[in-house]
């Protein structure tokens, strides 16, 4: 009989008492026909009902019999204790929903593989470098033409792929008033064969697309656009859409399974690397190089190759830099190629979270410890309450196996009803946690499917769980002696400092919760609370542009427009919005040598301090009549660092270009100090420019993009963006051939870049309210356990004259040590931890007092909080109740 | 049933035996088989023989599958595994080892 059979078996044991009732009848037929006396068959049949049960046990698997007897009765067990076996399964369920969500969030960002034919041969090549004033840094942005280069010189040993970052393009499908959004990366023709992918529409592109820049418009679109875009059009193919002045024709459909490179981005066209604008240029670095391994390559051999050929673009690239110090050359040419293992891709996202993720992820483990030592604490003290049932069950002749087998049943249905309830939550969990990761001009996108991946991560997890808070109830139970057990009470005493043990490890771990949570928020509040030095309220950010360029008169029309519209307050223009991108050249002083230090530059429109309310230290705004070259408000940053101790206004400086080429620019203010790109480094010295600028001849040059900065009454968030689509309409409608591509808040750069940080502090938060409460309620049911377990002897002291007093301390004393040493540990710990941690905190010292007694105290808090009813129950007891029970 | 100590431990080789040459038979034409061949010496009782054979079902020995009867009624026919054959010539040489190791202890007494 097969394992199959057996397991059958079990499960249908009406089935097979009839089967074997058939075949008695059937032999009793035979025989009466045979002529054999009815009544003396049946008698050497023996009693039949014995005759199957002989029969029957040999038929059906005994254990698994046993194991399904062992469920009615635990499930029995559960219900009966119904209310501490439900906040078991939901404190466990919180916990193990919380695993998993992470699992899903950190699987699908760090660890599944792209799906391509070989993900464990692909590597990311990138640079371990200095920047041109010295700062090391790692980067993976590459030139093309030291791109195709290297993949010269891999042929053979790797096949070298282009991917460049993921850009939200303009793009239009009609007629530029429908202009609409489009992800946008440029792949190397390549890189669809090498991967192994297949269309699922049409064709992918080719080498042979990818050959001379400029004259391939070809695109695929990627699986996931095609279906949100498109609702599946297979008349999609040979669409064309037009991208900046190029039109390209849409060939193919990609492969369901593929987004694209880069975990957090869903691509949604590819297109030859040989149509981006930078592909001849060697001083724009605007793609990620990926490399395909080809078998039994040496990585350290093909890495020096690459590194030597790197060497020799750059050193030829950098005898141009004429106008450049010696230090900043130096610096620049300090660079050593890396391969980088990216079996899951590479991605920015990856980058900013892998270690947020880590430790939400070590958070959560915590919070499942301390969820299962308090389950495993109630299974002590419910089989405390069962000894005596297992005593019975011992001397009645049950093994040591099966009552290990039945206490663990009980656990693995405990387990597998958190998990299930756990799954629910992981599944919407995961989603949210994105979201909050999202912004929106970056949209988050992960694909988190529910695979074996999650599956069995789910099942071991269970699995694990259930052998954490199982085990050790279960081998104690089988470990009882009958005889004491019936005499009444033994070994409490031991079971009871277990359970003390488990409390001082639960506060531990709910210390470095707690901390770790404190940390987190601190470096949040820190952070929200940094001056800016400008006012970000009101502010809405028209970013704008003009495909075929626009004169500075044309774009200032424009503002007067806005300026008319009810509510604005006032307009200003400027190259980008403050905190969105960047532009930086080295400076000169008196005809000296350019600056190592690099100074940041923005462009912008008369009135736009004022707009921004920046304070003004001295000097005065730009005049309509100011251009660039030729003036310029410098902030306080860069007089320290360049007129350090004069007045700076009247006096001159040139720009530096790394071509020898030198402007000249009178500074005519001094700025209050504000942040230009990021609010957590240190302030940079930044010089404003005006917006207006002209040619060598004096020409007026036109703009394509310029930043519409509008100032609006009244403070709310959505009121402002509410104005979005009526400016954006109105810009359109003021001039021809000019668009708003994108609306946003100053505040909402701001809070973008703490995004990281805020959740890590909501999520801290959380868990450190999840890891109290849970904490909580162990301490309060370990006590109130042990205010039951010495009832007697409380009885007789209150009889002897113990005052209340000292039957609290009598009682509260054992866990409030064990509290300390928890709380002590947890320090240690936590001390020990917070070291790794540090990148993630800002202006914040994990050795700070404060930082160690806050979560101290709340956690004292919630013990003292916790073991009041227990004391209160001890303080009831009547001695003359529990003598006269004696 | 005291009559089947002395079968004890030889039923399984009784029954194999018979399914070895006759495949495919019921209990009750099993049982007859038996009582047949040993010439009415050997009878092996219901009570006894029906667990023997979902023992040996269990093991793997033996095969059983319904079939209908003349009557309508179903009935189990048992019939002989790859296995059960191996078992057999395991079942007969131990047979024969004690068999005659009974038969010298008799002849020194």
């Amino acid at each position: 009989m097969s394992l199959w059979s057996r397991v059958w078996n079990v499960f249908r044991g009406d089935r097979l008492n009839r089967e074997l009732n058939e075949e008695f009848e059937s032999h009793l037929e035979e025989a009466i026909a045979a002529g054999r006396n009815p009544e003396e068959v049946r008698r050497s049949f023996g009693s039949l009902l014995r005759q199957r049960e002989a029969s029957r046990n040999v038929r059906m698997s005994g254990w698994l019999d046993g194991l399904r007897a062992d469920v009615v009765f635990g499930w029995r067990q559960l219900r009966r204790n119904r209310v501490t076996s439900a906040a078991a399964v939901l404190s466990l369920a919180l916990a193990m929903g919380a695993c998993v969500s992470a699992f899903r969030l950190i699987d699908a960002l760090l660890w599944r593989p792209l799906p391509v034919t070989t993900p464990e041969r692909l590597f990311a090549i990138s640079r371990a470098e200095l920047t041109f004033d010295g700062k090391p840094q790692n980067f993976d942005g590459w030139a093309y033409p030291d791109f195709a280069l290297m993949r010269e010189a891999a042929k053979g040993g790797a096949e070298l792929v282009a991917v460049s970052y993921a850009d939200h393009m303009d793009l239009t499908y009609a007629s530029d008033e429908e202009m609409e959004k489009g992800l946008v990366q440029y792949v190397s023709g390549c890189m669809w064969e090498s991967f192994g992918l297949h269309p699922t529409l049409g064709r992918l592109f080719t080498q042979q697309d990818d050959k001379v820049p400029g004259t391939h418009p070809v695109a695929v679109v990627s699986y996931d656009y095609w279906s949100r875009r498109f609702g599946r059009d297979p008349k999609v193919i040979g669409r064309t859409f037009r991208l900046g002045d190029q039109l390209f024709e849409i060939v193919g459909v990609g492969p369901k399974s593929f987004t694209g490179t880069e975990p957090g981005t869903v691509t949604e066209i590819f297109l030859p690397t040989m149509m981006n604008r930078w592909v001849t240029r060697d001083d724009a670095t605007w793609h990620r190089t990926l490399a395909i391994l080809s078998p039994g390559t040496e990585i350290e051999a093909l890495r020096a190759k690459l590194d030597a050929i790197n060497m020799g673009f750059e050193r030829a690239r950098a005898r141009g830099f004429t106008g450049m110090p010696q230090q900043s050359i130096d610096n620049y040419l300090h660079q050593r190629v890396e391969l980088l293992a990216a079996s899951s891709g590479v991605s920015g996202l990856q980058g900013e979270y892998h270690q947020a993720l880590g430790w939400l992820g070590v958070l959560v483990v915590l919070v499942l410890l301390i969820a299962c030592v308090n389950v495993a604490n109630l299974m002590t003290a419910l089989a405390a309450a069962r000894a005596r049932e297992m005593a019975l069950r011992v001397s009645i002749g049950a093994g040591r196996w099966r009552l290990v087998q039945m206490v663990l049943v009980e656990s693995a249905m405990l387990a597998g009803l958190a998990g299930a309830l756990g799954a629910v939550m992981a599944w919407r969990a995961a989603p949210l946690v994105l979201n909050m990761i999202s912004s929106p001009d970056i949209p988050a996108r992960l694909i988190l499917p529910a695979d074996w991946r999650v599956l069995s991560f789910g099942v071991v997890l269970t699995f694990g769980v259930m052998m954490l808070f199982g085990l050790v109830p279960a081998l104690r139970a089988s470990t009882v002696r009958p005889v004491s057990a019936l005499k009444g009470g033994d070994d409490l005493h031991r079971r009871r400092r277990m359970m003390f043990g488990m409390i001082a490890a639960q506060v531990a771990f709910c210390f470095l919760v707690v901390f770790t949570a404190g940390l987190f928020v601190t470096t949040f509040e820190r952070l929200a609370r940094l001056p800016v030095g400008f006012s970000p309220q009101g502010l809405l950010l028209l970013e704008s542009i003009a495909p075929h360029g626009k004169l500075p008169e044309a774009w200032s029309q424009v503002a007067d427009v806005l300026r008319a519209k009810p509510g604005v307050d006032r307009v200003a223009e400027s190259g980008w919005p403050l905190m969105a991108s960047s532009w930086n050249d080295s400076v000169a002083i008196n005809g000296g040598p350019p600056s190592v230090d690099m100074v940041y530059f923005l462009t912008v429109s008369p009135g736009w301090f004022e707009t921004m309310r920046m304070r003004m230290m001295a000097g005065r705004e730009f005049l309509s009549s100011d251009v660039f070259p030729g003036a310029a408000v410098v902030n306080q940053t860069f007089v320290k660092r360049f007129f350090p101790g004069v007045n700076p206004v009247g006096r001159y400086f040139e720009r530096a270009g790394d071509d020898g080429t030198r402007v000249k620019c009178k500074v005519v203010g001094i700025v209050a100090d504000a942040p230009y790109r990021s609010v957590r480094e240190a302030q940079l010295p930044v010089a404003f420019v005006p917006l207006r600028e002209v040619d060598a001849k004096g020409v007026v040059q036109p703009e394509h993009n310029t930043t519409f900065l509008v100032r609006l009454a009244g403070n709310d968030p959505k009121a402002l963006k509410a104005r979005a689509g009526e400016l954006r309409k109105a810009v359109a409608a003021a001039s021809a051939g000019m668009r708003v591509s994108n609306v946003r808040t100053q505040q909402e750069l701001i809070d973008g870049q703490t995004v990281r940080e805020r959740l890590l502090a909501m999520l801290g938060v959380f868990f450190a309210v999840v890891a109290l409460l849970l904490a909580g309620i162990g301490l309060y049911g370990v006590l109130n356990y042990s205010v039951l377990q010495r009832r007697k002897e409380i009885g007789i002291r209150v009889a002897v004259g113990a005052r209340g007093g000292s039957i609290a301390r009598l009682v509260t004393g054992g866990v409030f040590s064990m509290v300390a040493v928890g709380v002590v540990a947890g320090v240690g710990l936590g001390l020990a931890t917070a070291r790794y941690m540090e990148s993630l905190f800002f202006q914040v010292k994990p050795s700070d007092v404060s930082m160690l007694v806050a979560p101290s105290a709340v956690i004292l808090a919630v013990a003292v909080v916790a073991t009041v009813p227990g004391v209160l129950r001890a303080l009831r007891i009547d001695p003359v109740e529990i003598l006269r029970a004696e | 049933m005291k009559k089947q100590d002395g079968l004890q431990g030889s039923l399984d080789l009784l029954v194999l035996t018979m399914l070895s040459r006759r495949p495919k038979l019921h209990g009750y034409a099993l049982m007859m088989a038996i009582k047949e061949a040993s010439g009415e010496v050997l009878t092996a009782e219901e009570g006894s023989l029906y667990p023997a054979l979902h023992r040996m079902e269990e093991a793997g020995w033996i095969r059983a599958e319904w079939v209908v009867k003349e009557s309508g009624k179903r009935a189990r026919m048992y019939q002989l595994t790859a296995a059960g054959k191996k078992q057999l010539a395991t079942e007969e040489t131990r047979w024969k080892t004690v068999s005659s190791a009974i038969n010298r202890v008799l002849r020194e007494a």
